[in-house]
């Protein structure tokens, strides 16, 4: 069971998750997707009237729903009993000096904690990047139609052009957060630690 | 876009009110302890790959779409049916336009995606393992999203 413990190398997960796609096609003919789930989250509390949110959320949006909570279960799973808090994600020497050169302290764990934590929310840098962010996420992915899950893997596996556009934005909306916007957040000048 | 048209893509096909939920259920516990220990879920690997430092997070994406289109092709080979017995239909090439909202919407989660260092399979598995400060995350994705169901009739699409 020790292997379990270790962080799972990408060409194991990357597979496993692939195998998704065509398994849930099979079982139910669905297509696999994650932000749905903020859809029907929504339509499900605060509705409002919008046409967006006014369907069946319960028809159709059961499974995500299900599929979602047992996310948050399984993140439990991966990080509390498969793992600890503080294990060191093994980053590349260069990203981290780069991370460094930010004023990024704190390399334990999936995140730094010197940026991300309920006291940090008190803090531009903090508010900016767990508020702005996760709404962007949000935003972004309802606008594009589908994130991570549904365009880039879902997506590209059936070969839509849609996905390859939406995938596009990603990255060009993530290269300019990585590259211009934390630098820009985190007050670095760009230059060595 | 339509509720209908919308839904091939993103909402999933033929509503079924009686079937079980716990498949679902077991399939999100294998994915949220996935995105954990495959380092999905790190904020470090997301600006990793940003900054193409690592081949680690293309390694998954990469490996993942491969996966996902062998299975799917071989679905559409075999002409097999889900369980429920009905064809299944795969969005494709031909069916599916570039349109502007997949562009700028796209652009809008990168940016988003480059922040917080997560998307939304793995905010839900980081608030999970332990980190409430994503549950706001995930409150702030939710408000994303409300926003967008308010906006939509003025934003391109």
């Amino acid at each position: 069971m020790e292997f379990l413990r270790q962080p799972w190398p990408w060409w194991v997960a990357g597979p496993l998750i692939g195998l998704v796609v065509p398994a849930v096609y099979w079982y139910s003919g669905r297509v696999w997707g994650i932000s749905s789930s903020l859809r029907h989250l929504c339509a499900a509390t605060l509705p409002a009237g919008l046409d967006y949110f006014r369907y069946d959320w319960k028809a159709t949006g059961s499974w995500h729903l299900s599929m979602v909570l047992g996310v948050v279960a399984g993140g439990f799973l991966g990080g509390r009993v498969l793992g600890r808090p503080d294990d060191v994600v093994a980053i590349h020497a260069d990203t981290r000096s780069a991370l460094q050169a930010m004023g990024v302290q704190d390399f334990a764990g999936m995140l730094p904690a010197d940026l991300f934590s309920l006291a940090s929310l008190s803090t531009p840098a903090g508010l900016v990047l767990v508020v702005g962010g996760g709404f962007l996420v949000g935003f972004g992915a309802r606008w594009a139609g589908g994130c991570t899950s549904g365009h880039a893997i879902s997506g590209l596996a059936s070969l839509q052009r849609s996905s390859l556009a939406a995938v596009v934005g990603f990255f060009v909306g993530g290269l300019l957060s990585a590259h211009l916007l934390l630098p820009l957040l985190l007050g670095a000048t760009g230059g060595g630690p | 876009m339509s509720l209908a048209s919308e839904s091939r893509g993103t909402i999933g096909t033929a509503p079924r009110r009686d079937e079980p939920l716990w498949p679902y259920f077991g399939l999100g516990v294998f994915l949220g302890a996935l995105f954990i220990k495959s380092e999905v879920a790190s904020w470090f690997r997301i600006q990793e790959m940003f900054r193409f430092d690592a081949v680690h997070m293309y390694g998954v994406i990469g490996s993942a779409v491969v996966v996902a289109a062998g299975g799917v092709a071989l679905l559409k080979a075999l002409g097999l049916r889900d369980a429920g017995g009905r064809p299944i239909e795969f969005p494709s090439f031909d069916t599916t336009r570039v349109r502007p909202n997949h562009l700028l919407g796209g652009t809008a989660f990168g940016l988003g995606w480059g922040l917080i260092g997560a998307c939304p399979g793995p905010l839900y598995a980081l608030l999970g393992s332990g980190l409430p400060v994503m549950g706001v995350g995930l409150l702030a994705a939710l408000a994303g999203a409300w926003t967008y169901g308010w906006l939509k009739p003025r934003l391109p699409h």
